[in-house]
């Protein structure tokens, strides 16, 4: 209670945000050394144009190019805790998931955890992060916002009516595991005005019997680099249209991270997924 | 004696014939369960794209668990008896490690440069999956240097099974981007096998099946001690390295076609034992039987439990081969007499 009580006592200027593991946590001033262990919140920093703020990243951090320059910590499950500790850094940001973080506050390390695992938690994030940058939210986060909102809404727009009207289903990775509705994947394709053959009720990621797939009939079949699949390789899938009219966007490695990522280039992915779109519906 | 003889073979026709029996029922079974359910077969003479569903997808993935649970049935058999331990697996030479590392790096390499791409795709991930299932049954008996002494097998097959199995969760924690796709491979899945598939299992299956059956006096020999087996004059040593060529074959086949499915191989040759004493060259048979039945029976509640979504069957045929072991043990145990 005393303590509760002092925290609401500190001085005005202290920061303060609670994170996703709802945990409070406050800062004296803004982190200027900031080491960050996943690509997505990587990113969001350097959209608040706080890049030089970040001392080190995890190994799959590769966006924008200034990052990978950077000293490499490990990754988010299996940071290089020594490393960090000698980065001197005053904020580490890391996923919910990693078991880090609990290492790193127990050496006087402050971490703020945050899992972005859709739209809204992009937003959500940026807005955290512009508090803990005290960047005023009219310049940065909420600026930043309207920014990528306008440009999902615009690739939205760019497309043709016969573009729009395609049912579409998105392959995360061979199993088959697919994209459903709920899925970060599946709100941007909701944004494009596509319907994805995986409803919501499924779960954001649902590992599929591949025999759903050929009864749902998508026209335009989606698939990160990843998944190693010539869509034929499936048994009995040479009839779905998609595979017929060779409907198939396989993204390259790049294109993945930026559509699979809840990060700030969400509008990025929305044109990367209209593009695909417009080029098959022809 | 030879009245308990004729009851013991009475039992193992018995048992056989109801697991053909079973194979039949679940056959049915297994055509009708997926993701849309019976309608599919009412609708299968009206629409053509429910007769692909069936002819092409639930057919070929019912009988390919089959032959891949027959394979592993018969592996584990033919394991249990060459290592005389009922511990040994079908994996324990090291081949479901091989496996792994092969779709691993396959799966991390693909992408990454257009040359990798190009190659790969044309072997594919089960051909990556049986090249390095075979390459790692080949280290063991290289470390090992040969088949003549059983302990030094068992230990090079664990041991290439700790490093390969480092090495690919090392490759899995550096492009974690393929987990899911890897856990899926590590827990086993049907979803890929095509009529392709199941011929390929079939071929490898009626052959090991054959070669494992004609040297089943060898397993028996063996049973009673290595001297003695000596000195009935088998002739040990050609005899136990087919024996090893037959275990890594049939392995290796179901492994690249099904991923890594637990327990099949150790359970079969269990379950069978708990029901009848007998030769090897019947225990084969029946294990085959008693393997292929598991993972069907596994197969078709991994498709329906949840559908459309599927479980990974892996989780199942331990769950089952497991639950039904322990209740015979239990139930064997309880009536005063050993397994």
């Amino acid at each position: 209670m005393l303590l509760l009580g002092l925290a609401v006592l500190a001085p005005a200027q202290a920061l303060q945000v609670v994170d996703d593991r709802n945990v409070t946590v406050t800062f004296a001033q803004s982190p200027q050394r900031i080491v960050s262990l996943l690509p997505s919140l990587t990113e969001s920093v350097c959209a608040l144009e706080q890049c030089q703020r970040i001392v080190g990243v995890d190994r799959y951090s590769n966006y924008p190019a200034s990052v990978r320059r950077l000293p490499v910590m490990g990754g988010g499950l299996d940071p290089n805790i020594e490393g960090i500790v000698a980065l001197k850094p005053d904020m580490v940001l890391i996923s919910v998931s990693s078991r880090a973080s609990q290492r790193l506050e127990s050496l006087g390390i402050k971490v703020v955890a945050l899992e972005p695992k859709s739209h809204a938690d992009v937003r959500r994030v940026l807005s955290v992060l512009g508090v803990l940058l005290e960047i005023p939210p009219q310049a940065g986060a909420e600026r930043l916002w309207r920014v990528i909102d306008t440009s999902v809404s615009a690739a939205a727009q760019s497309m043709s009516p016969k573009a729009r009207n395609t049912r579409v289903y998105f392959e995360v990775s061979r199993g088959p595991y697919a994209a459903g509705e709920s899925s970060f994947i599946g709100e941007t394709l909701s944004r494009l005005g596509v319907e994805n053959v995986v409803p919501a009720a499924l779960g954001p990621f649902p590992k599929l019997n591949p025999e759903f797939v050929v009864r749902a009939n998508p026209d335009v079949i989606m698939a990160g680099n990843r998944s190693m699949q010539a869509m034929a390789a499936y048994p009995g899938w040479a009839s779905i249209k998609a595979v017929r009219e060779q409907r198939i966007c396989v993204f390259g490695v790049d294109e993945s991270d930026v559509v699979v990522r809840p990060g700030p280039r969400m509008a990025e992915a929305a044109r990367i997924m209209a593009r695909c779109l417009e080029d098959k519906a022809r | 004696m030879s009245l308990q003889q004729t009851s013991q073979h009475r039992r193992a026709v018995v048992l056989g014939s109801a697991l053909l029996l079973a194979t039949a029922l679940l056959l049915l079974l297994g055509v009708s369960v997926g993701s849309t359910g019976f309608e599919s077969v009412r609708n299968m003479l009206r629409d053509p794209q429910a007769l692909q569903i069936v002819w092409e997808i639930r057919l070929p993935r019912t009988a390919g668990a089959w032959l891949a649970g027959a394979l592993l049935g018969l592996a584990g058999a033919v394991a249990q008896g060459l290592f005389r331990n009922p511990l040994a697996d079908p994996y324990l030479l090291g081949s479901a490690s091989g496996a792994s590392l092969g779709v691993a790096a396959a799966m991390a390499l693909f992408g990454v440069s257009p040359l990798a791409t190009h190659w790969l795709a044309r072997i594919g991930l089960t051909g990556a999956a049986f090249i390095g299932a075979v390459l790692a049954v080949l280290l063991t008996l290289v470390l090992a240097k040969g088949v003549q002494h059983t302990l030094r097998l068992l230990l090079a097959g664990v041991i290439v099974g700790v490093v390969l199995g480092a090495l690919s969760s090392l490759i899995l924690l550096l492009t974690p981007d393929i987990m899911q796709a890897m856990q899926s491979f590590m827990l086993g899945s049907t979803a890929f096998v095509g009529w392709t598939a199941c011929a390929v299992m079939g071929v490898v299956f009626a052959a090991s099946l054959v070669a494992a059956w004609m040297m089943s006096h060898v397993l028996d020999g063996l049973a009673l001690g290595e001297s003695t087996a000596q000195s009935l004059g088998l002739r040990l040593p050609q005899m136990r390295a087919a024996l090893v060529v037959v275990l890594a074959l049939a392995t290796g086949t179901a492994v690249a076609q099904t991923g890594l499915i637990a327990f099949v191989g150790l359970a079969a040759p269990h379950l069978v034992r708990s029901v009848v004493k007998t030769t090897h060259g019947r225990l084969i048979v029946l294990s085959s039987l008693m393997g292929a039945v598991l993972l069907m029976a596994a197969d078709i509640l991994a498709r329906w439990l949840m559908a459309p979504q599927e479980l990974p069957v892996g989780v199942l045929t331990a769950v089952l081969g497991g639950g039904y072991l322990l209740w015979l043990m239990h139930r064997s145990s309880s009536r005063g007499g050993g397994m």
